[in-house]
């Protein structure tokens, strides 16, 4: 299951990714990837807008004309997450994905495979795939198996250090 | 100092000289020193705190010009 680690004494952190904003998902994958780093056991727990990020680029989501109607409105997949200010429609984006590659900032969607690599445990929230129509084949590899708020918090007790981001 | 492993994380932005000192780590053998440089005026901090964070050891550091450079021990 999905505490496959939860006897080790390893220092924990959890992140609730929950805005799916493009500037946003940088420190999500720059504090995920680096606690990875620091040799800490990391857990992130991908809810509600948080959850569009780690939808396949392309894939069509929802379940009926108003869910269908909500993925057009907000494109899943990383490449399509706007800025939380400023986005211009899109053009703010852009810009932002510009600056951050001229100051070698890797763009997220990069950090994100970077996590997984590293061993970041990646838990897709149950109730957002089945509210919003999001099958697990839709989602990119590597994800964990989908999880609720129980699993969550029993992760977050155990954690030195918990984000809501 | 034998250098076993050497970082160069020039140019590169937070948190990637991290992330290639931890990669660069495993590779390494209990006692061998590796060399990290960087440019991330960020890393002067990141750096040894990522050391005090894993518990090796920080031999030795230097500043030349806008280069850092870091000689750290793997315990």
């Amino acid at each position: 299951m999905t505490e496959g680690s939860a006897g080790s004494d390893e220092e924990k952190m959890t992140i609730i990714a929950f805005s799916g904003d493009l500037d946003k998902l940088w420190p999500v994958t720059i504090l995920a990837s680096t606690a990875a780093a620091n040799g800490m056991d990391v857990t992130v727990f991908a809810t509600f807008w948080g959850l569009f990020p780690l939808v396949k680029d392309g894939e069509k989501i929802g379940h009926d004309s108003m869910t269908k109607m909500m993925s057009g409105m907000n494109a899943p997949g990383f490449t399509k997450a706007k800025l939380s200010k400023m986005n211009m429609g899109g053009a703010g984006s852009s810009m932002m994905r510009k600056v951050a590659a001229k100051s070698n900032l890797l763009p997220p969607e990069d950090l994100f495979e970077m996590c997984l690599d590293m061993g970041v445990n990646v838990w897709p929230c149950q109730m957002t795939m089945d509210l919003l129509g999001i099958r697990a084949d839709q989602m990119r590899p590597g994800l964990g198996q989908p999880a609720g708020a129980a699993t969550a918090l029993a992760r977050m007790a155990k954690s030195e250090i918990n984000l809501f981001i | 100092m034998d250098v076993a492993k050497t970082v160069d994380a020039t140019g590169q932005k937070c948190p990637m000289p991290i992330l290639m000192t931890a990669k660069a780590a495993k590779e390494l053998s209990p006692g061998d020193v590796m060399l990290i440089i960087a440019t991330d005026a960020g890393a002067r901090s990141d750096v040894p705190a990522w050391v005090s964070q894993t518990g090796n050891e920080l031999v030795e550091s230097a500043e030349e010009g806008d280069v850092l450079k870091f000689y750290v021990r793997k315990k």
